[in-house]
């Protein structure tokens, strides 16, 4: 108990002593911390120009794709969150059972070699797979783990929504192995697209096609459908919209069902890009995505779109540009640090976002 | 009136479904959740397991009890009580059942399925069909599906005095079945004991005829306790002064606190080391317990205060080049000089960790925390904090604490330590649990910005649940390094964070014995039942899942607790009436006022 009662001592006299700049003085040392990192880093690795021109693009270039990635799994926190103020936890997962779903088939295919003989036929046949297993999943995770909790405040449907990612993880797990599996890798994924003197890998522009011909679609059903009016109602005010006649749970249903959608295409081009599917893949992705929602303000479509590319870029061009310019050595090893703590600066100095307060001015 | 109104709103809510529908649901979700038992692995898994020897094992009771299951759950919510009826809703809904485990099993003789689902192996096939092959093991589980739904259903409809005590019987022999190996090892001591034990096992496990014995004795048992004894135990009790009650409670905790102390002593190492671990998860459910379930903190990053206590302990007094005094003039320590440094530590990071979250509510905090802790794993893997902490390679030999000349090296040794920390940290707990500041994190808890209002100093109020929560997984962290003697950062994943969250929800925010059961259940269970252990991971998801939505206040719920919510439930019975007038309301505009 001593120290325990020393502690407790020494706390109550600095924090009467002076209160608010013992918290004010390590919040601006966190930001003056990071921007320092950041500054100095960018001019260290400038300086010592160890990276060329065509490094960056590459970068770049990944940065695009895998924010891409993050851009369509945020989608699914955004509009959950959106419509019923919850954060699925377990979306991330349900990433993870689009890409398994499709790596069965995929690895069917290249078997049979129709992988290679009609690409494009192959990957919307995957796609296609993973769309309606997450979808699924999605749905009936709405309706037997968080519909019970739709009016329930506090921790509980949180807590719940962690009991939901490892059940999904775990029973993928015991169904399909533990081991990694290697997703299929065609030889035409190899080539590179000469773009302006720079080579783009023909997988990184399928994947940046791919969520992009998604991202437009969720956009045309979220702005020009019924159901996407709905949806946009009931996020705004979920009360005044059942007033006027739309039923709620049809369109918590819909929207569960559209972000499990682009859950499924996410996990199928996460698998594309990293060539692996395990059962435990869905939880790093997940939660960098979550921070892209939250970045882009949790809430808002594009926001969050924005969010996850941003977050991709940064993630991608970081090490190099922050961390190698301050001599840290293996600065790779440190890649989600920076997702995790442009989270974490995100959740304590905007919480509301890069989009949020623009919205709120709108609302208001 | 609130329970006539209760049941009223429930009928307008949910419009009776025909009984025959509900009888064909019940019997689908039975099916599915023996289907499932059998793709993830469990089954194939746990029939290795023996209740009774070479008759019945853990498998087919987890089906008897899914049949059985079936059956109860039509009779209990029965809508007729006509015999003919009941029986053969029963019946149908035990078919059902046990149908869909039949259709697997024709999938897996028709399909090629094994090299997507890993478990439905051949032996698997065997086990489904009692090895009788496809049509006779298929129609063997649909006609004993629907037998045991017809024996549920009857169980249930028996009145309780004989109810009871067939529960327990069965209960007793499914644990004396279930952990054979460790009550053999207990029943080794004395002639006496070693004939009662050869008389109820075999080598392998329980016997049939021991089997028999222990229902007997133990249905038998609860049959004279339930009509001869507990009346007047119970009238013997209230007659006692409150002094004497409480001294009794006293002795009660100090028994239970004696039988700890020597069951690894009877049982043997390995259930030492079970206890052990259990005990640092009672450490940390007890940390966590001080930020959610007092301070209502939901804190995901729990395991980076645990991972500062290891390392700290290991960087104080490791023989290693990582250690402090091979590359400083710091002199090597003693385990129980690092210990206290190592909990300073721990209180150290948990207060900064908490500064920068301070202003962080509800979800977000959860997320944040976790980000906090997965950048100190990140780091601490990381080739950048090699140089000090190890990096991936860890620490190696720590060395064992030592009492004067004694090396506290044995799995049980270092038991008593964790039982003397758990002690001493349950006093703590306990004290801070009825201080003034656990009454100001109880109101934080339920309204940061009313607790605000009453002057609660929110910042330095935070600031202590972390510092203080941090402190006790340090403890734990630091007991951890010394019982492994070398640590590395894969160990402390975000899975220990989840772990002890869970623990402390399954036994009950907020309450100290809850903890206890918590970490009992969650921790010392797939322990001993070791083929559980690869699916701890799916039982704890499934667990708070099931606790949240079937008994949201834990298993042993704390007396605060069970106190709001009795007034939560009849709050909600008032507003359940108040909105079944609302709804039971014509909608013809000339009746709405009176409704309102």
């Amino acid at each position: 108990m001593s120290d325990v009662a020393q502690n407790r001592a020494f706390l109550s006299k600095l924090s009467s002593f002076s209160r608010f700049t013992l918290v004010d003085v390590v919040l601006w040392g966190l930001r003056i911390g990071v921007v320092a990192v950041i500054a100095g880093g960018t001019i260290g690795t400038l300086v010592k120009g160890r990276y060329g021109a065509a490094q960056w693009v590459e970068f770049l270039v990944f940065g695009v794709t895998i924010g891409s990635v993050y851009a369509l799994v945020a989608l699914g926190y955004t509009m959950v969150y959106g419509v019923l103020r919850l954060i699925n936890f377990a979306h991330g997962d349900i990433m993870m059972t689009g890409a398994f779903s499709g790596y069965f088939l995929a690895s069917h295919f290249a078997e049979t070699g129709f992988l290679d003989r009609s690409p494009i036929l192959a990957i919307l046949g995957v796609l296609a797979v993973a769309v309606a297993t997450s979808t699924i999943i999605a749905v009936l995770t709405e309706r037997l783990a968080y519909r019970p909790f739709r009016h329930v405040r506090g921790l509980a449907p949180l807590i719940c929504a962690i009991g939901v990612s490892f059940f999904l993880e775990q029973t993928f797990r015991g169904a399909f192995g533990s081991g990694i599996r290697a997703y299929p890798d065609p030889k035409w994924q190899k080539d590179v697209i000469p773009i302006l003197g720079f080579g783009i890998p023909v997988v990184e522009a399928v994947v940046v096609a791919t969520a992009l011909v998604s991202m437009v679609i969720l956009y045309l059903i979220v702005q020009r459908t019924r159901m996407g009016t709905a949806m946009r109602a009931v996020s705004e005010d979920a009360d005044a919209a059942a007033l006027m006649g739309i039923d709620v749970n049809k369109v918590v249903v819909f929207t569960f069902a559209l972000g499990g959608a682009m859950a499924g295409v996410a996990g199928v081009c996460y698998a594309f890009v990293f060539k692996q599917v395990y059962f435990f893949m869905g939880f790093t992705p997940g939660i960098k995505a979550f921070g892209a929602a939250v970045l882009g303000g949790i809430g808002s479509v594009p926001g969050a779109m924005l969010g996850g590319l941003f977050l991709g870029v940064v993630e991608s061009i970081g090490p190099a540009l922050f961390l190698d310019g301050i001599g840290i050595t293996a600065p790779y090893q440190l890649r989600d640090l920076i997702a995790f703590t442009l989270l974490i600066m995100v959740l304590i100095f905007r919480p509301y976002g890069i989009m949020g307060e623009r919205m709120a001015k709108k609302r208001a | 009136m609130s329970a006539v109104s209760a049941i009223s709103t429930v009928r307008l809510r949910r419009p009776a479904r025909p009984p025959l529908r509900r009888t064909v649901g019940v019997g689908l979700v039975f099916g599915v959740v023996a289907v499932y038992i059998a793709v993830v692995g469990i089954l194939p898994l746990i029939d290795a397991r023996w209740i009774i020897v070479n008759v019945v094992s853990l498998g087919d009771a987890a089906l008897i009890a899914i049949g059985m299951g079936a059956g109860a759950v039509v009779a209990s919510r029965r809508s007729t009580s006509d015999f003919r009826t009941l029986a053969a809703s029963c019946l149908l809904s035990g078919a059902i059942a046990g149908g869909l485990l039949a259709l697997l099993a024709v999938a897996m003789r028709v399909l090629d399925l094994r090299p997507i689902f890993i478990a439905l192996s051949p032996a698997l096939f065997k086990t489904l069909t009692f090895g009788l092959g496809l049509p006779l093991g298929g129609v063997v589980l649909v006609v004993g599906g629907a037998l045991l739904a017809l024996l549920g259903g009857a169980l249930t409809l028996a009145p309780i005095g004989i109810r009871k005590p067939v529960f327990i019987g069965l209960a007793c022999v499914v644990i004396f079945g279930v952990f054979q190996e460790l009550i053999q090892i207990m029943m080794q001591y004395g002639a006496l004991i070693g004939a009662l034990r050869e008389a109820l096992y075999s080598w392998e496990g329980l016997s049939p005829l021991g089997a028999l014995a222990i229902f007997v004795v133990s249905c038998g048992g609860a049959l004279v306790w339930a009509n001869l004894l507990r009346e007047p135990v119970n009238r013997g009790f209230a007659r006692l002064s409150p002094t004497q009650q409480g001294r009794f409670k006293t002795a009660r905790i100090a028994v239970f606190v004696l039988i700890l102390a020597i069951l690894p002593v009877v049982a043997g190492s390995y259930i030492g080391q079970v206890m052990m671990l259990v005990g640092l998860y009672i450490l940390m459910g007890m940390g966590l317990n001080l930020e959610v379930g007092l301070a209502g903190l939901l804190d995901l990053g729990f395991v980076a205060f645990f991972a500062v206590g290891a390392y700290a302990t290991a960087i104080l007094t490791a023989d290693s080049p990582y250690a402090l005094a091979s590359y400083t003039s710091f002199p090597s320590l003693s385990y129980w000089a690092a210990m206290p440094i190592a909990v300073i530590a721990s209180i150290i990071v948990g207060v900064l960790f908490g500064v920068p979250v301070l202003g962080v509510r509800g979800d977000y905090l959860a997320v944040a925390t976790m980000g906090l802790g997965e950048i100190v794993r990140v780091v601490v893997q990381s080739d950048m904090a090699a140089p000090i902490l190890g990096g991936a390679q860890g620490i190696l030999q720590i060395p064992k604490p030592r009492i004067g000349g004694f090396e506290l090296a044995d799995p049980v040794d270092l038991f008593y330590l964790t039982l003397v920390a758990s002690a001493f940290a349950a006093y703590c707990a306990w004290r801070l649990e009825n201080s003034r500041l656990g009454r100001a994190w109880m109101a934080v808890r339920d309204d940061e910005d009313v607790a605000q209002a009453l002057g609660i100093n929110l910042v330095k109020v935070k600031l202590l649940a972390y510092g203080l929560g941090a402190a006790f997984a340090g403890l734990a962290g630091s007991i951890f390094a010394v019982m492994l003697t070398s640590i590395y950062p894969s160990s402390f994943q975000l899975l220990i964070s989840i772990n002890v969250l869970a623990l402390i929800i399954v036994g009950g925010m907020g309450s100290l014995p809850g903890v206890v059961v918590g970490a009992t259940v969650l921790v010392g269970l797939p322990e001993l039942l070791r083929e559980f252990g690869e699916f701890r991971f799916l039982f704890y998801g499934a667990a708070l899942i099931i606790m949240m939505r079937v008994k949201p206040e834990g298993l042993w719920p704390s007396a605060v607790r069970r106190r709001e919510l009795r007034a939560a439930a009849e709050e909600s019975d008032i507003d359940a009436s108040q909105e079944a007038s609302i709804f039971a309301a014509p909608p013809s505009p000339a009746a709405q006022p009176t409704a309102q």
